[in-house]
């Protein structure tokens, strides 16, 4: 496991953190200077309405857009100023996406898919094999690993997704509505692993408005016009 | 470390392979009539470049017809001004020793040969053909490319101081005077005297010649050709430089060593007529590249617009696959792992294509070598012919147009807002 978190012991440290995006000539706010901690082994669900700047704040966690201003260390690197490699090394070393449409690659099998994050890493083809094989295990897919996602059951995807997500032993698992295409059954499977992860040690944070999904999580951060409105920690 | 960069790159390629295929199954027509036209394009860069090989090649052989090496041909000529009390107009002709001068004074000429002719009746039974009959020294069939036919030979020395009453047929001459019979050995009249046919021809392409072509002609030893006529004078005189470098001062010093003979002015150049093959040998050179590189460049332009094609083809791959594209991205791709499958997928659908066109080319090249044509046509466009420079031309050609194709493209899909495209549906 990777160990190197911030100096102040912040796996997340967020600053003053701004987003604007201009169209033309009309400049809208997406972030209006958040100040976000999340310390290692949280859970954390950002919840909020559509429009509420909680995808925009899901992006720059995940280092998938770069804040307008402000300061983000993530597990003990300051994210900014990065080139497009160097961000995408970042990703690939730090975070694992868990995505509400799962995202695989429909022509790859589920084992590939769950290769990817290390073929990206340089990993050789025989750890690659054994690493994902494992992680499938972990999900409980032990014995679908040669399907195509389209054999697949969505829950089944949702798990490759974070049997993949999980792969590279990343800092943090980001989860954006992994259960929002998921029937009621798989998702509580979904979450249910979501939770054995986190009683594992693993690092959360999960974009939801599901606010059932939400109560789950040990933390719930809200977000509205682009600020956090309540930060509140639910008692274990 | 390396092992392991190859091994990694195998996966990329294996997952590249997996895209065409997925790709190729969803718009199998577009890419099928893109592969065709880089197919269609290849064919005609190199069944152009390959027919302007074999032209270069048909013009070579024929430049060779008139003998190799820059030889010149050498005939007297008037003067054009007046010098040390002669007028201008006066006409210069040679004389049986000015060969011997010339080869004695000049040592930039390798080797020469007078040429007496005359138009005679040549008979065989009871056809006669008329033909020119040149007399001439031994050295003549080497300089003027005079190869005879297996069986055969040309004039020698011997025959030159025995006088001997022996001849060498132009092929269609011998064709005309003896059919398809065996020719050497055989005899025919000349003024009523009988000559030995010692030698035919080999055929050979003339793309110069002076007096006819050498099919039509018969060659019989100089001195005996001045003992049967005898008050005839040199016609001409061939001879060889000893390098190209050294044709132009050999020229020169003919010119000097004639003009302080005949009494003419050594700058005079029309006191003599010299016909040096060198010039049409640049020229014909010039002509097959030019000719070659002009149809290359046709083909070239064909190949491009086959090029577009897949790029189009790449640029909408691009698109459908933007979302993927920002997935891999998420998952830590850099832009190199991004863009490398567009670029080896446009390269793959190149070479597919590249190789069926020059298959096909290949096939229509031999196919032509394989025709029983015998037409002049030929000996003058010659028939395609393929090369390795042909086949590097096209690789290079091909592979510079298939990783353009893909560049542009991929890079386009490195531009990719992971953020954005995430939510691209």
């Amino acid at each position: 496991m990777s160990d190197d978190k911030g100096r102040d012991g912040q796996m997340i440290r967020m600053r003053q953190i701004r987003k604007v995006y201009s169209t033309g000539r009309v400049e809208v706010e997406a972030l209006r200077g958040i100040d976000l901690d999340i310390p290692r082994n949280e859970y954390v669900a950002i919840v909020g309405p559509s429009g509420s700047g909680k995808s925009t704040l899901m992006n720059i966690i995940g280092c998938l857009d770069t804040p307008s201003s402000g300061e983000y260390v993530l597990s003990g690197e300051t994210v900014g100023g990065l080139d497009r490699n160097r961000l995408a090394e970042i990703r690939n070393r730090h975070i694992g996406f868990v995505f509400q449409n799962f995202n695989l690659l429909p022509y790859a099998s589920a084992l590939e898919n769950v290769e990817l994050p290390l073929l990206f890493a340089g990993v050789s083809a025989r750890e690659r094999r054994e690493r994902a094989a494992a992680m499938l295990e972990k999900v409980e897919l032990q014995d679908r690993m040669e399907h195509k996602p389209t054999e697949l059951s969505g829950g089944q995807m949702q798990r490759v997704a974070i049997a993949r997500a999980l792969v590279n032993e990343p800092a943090i698992i980001l989860a954006d509505e992994p259960t929002g295409n998921l029937d009621s059954g798989s998702g509580k499977g979904i979450v249910g692993l979501f939770g054995d992860l986190h009683a594992n040690g693993q690092t959360i944070v999960m974009i939801t408005h599901d606010s059932a999904v939400a109560k789950l999580a040990r933390r719930v951060v809200q977000i509205r016009d682009g600020q956090i409105t309540e930060d509140r920690t639910v008692a274990a | 470390m390396s092992a392991r960069r190859f091994e990694v790159l195998r996966a990329e390629l294996l997952l590249v392979w997996r895209l065409f295929r997925t790709d190729a199954a969803r718009q199998t027509k577009r890419i099928a009539l893109t592969v065709l036209a880089i197919a269609w394009g290849t064919l005609s860069i190199v069944l152009l470049l390959s027919f302007g090989e074999g032209l270069k090649r048909a013009f070579n052989k024929g430049k060779r017809g008139m003998g190799e090496g820059g030889i010149g041909v050498l005939w007297g000529g008037s003067t054009t001004r007046a010098y040390n009390g002669l007028p201008s107009g006066r006409a210069i002709a040679f004389r049986d020793e000015d060969a011997d001068l010339l080869a004695q004074r000049i040592p930039e000429i390798a080797s020469l040969s007078r040429e007496y002719a005359i138009r005679r009746g040549l008979t065989v039974g009871a056809k006669t053909v008329n033909a020119r009959i040149r007399g001439v020294d031994p050295t003549f069939g080497q300089l003027r490319n005079i190869i005879p036919q297996a069986g055969g030979r040309f004039i020698d020395e011997a025959d030159m101081s025995e006088k001997r009453r022996v001849i060498v047929l132009g092929e269609e001459l011998a064709d005309d005077l003896f059919g398809s019979q065996e020719v050497v050995g055989r005899t025919l009249q000349i003024n009523q005297s009988t000559f030995l046919v010692i030698g035919v021809m080999q055929p050979k392409t003339m793309m110069g010649m002076y007096s006819g072509p050498d099919k039509n002609q018969a060659s019989i030893p100089s001195a005996t050709f001045k003992s049967m006529f005898t008050d005839s004078k040199i016609e001409d005189i061939v001879y060889r430089p000893v390098s190209l470098e050294l044709a132009d001062q050999a020229k020169w010093q003919i010119y000097r060593t004639l003009a302080a003979k005949y009494r003419f002015d050594p700058e005079d150049e029309r006191a003599l007529s010299v016909w040096d093959t060198r010039e049409d040998q640049r020229i014909v050179a010039n002509i097959g590249l030019g000719i070659q590189m002009f149809l290359g460049v046709i083909g070239t332009l064909t190949l491009f617009v086959g090029g577009m094609g897949v790029a189009n083809i790449m640029y909408a791959v691009v698109k459908e696959r933007t979302r993927e594209i920002g997935v891999k991205m998420a998952l830590g791709a850099k832009m190199r792992q991004v863009m490398t499958p567009f670029i080896l997928e446009a390269l793959l659908m190149t070479v597919v294509g590249g190789l069926m066109g020059t298959a096909l080319a290949l096939m229509l090249i031999v196919g032509v070598s394989l025709l029983p044509l015998k037409d002049a046509a030929f000996d003058f466009l010659g028939r395609p012919t393929f090369s390795p420079a042909i086949a590097a031309a096209t690789s290079f050609i091909l592979g510079t147009i298939g990783a353009l194709a893909g560049y542009f493209p991929a890079r386009r899909a490195a531009s990719v807002n992971p953020a954005v495209s995430l939510r691209y549906e």
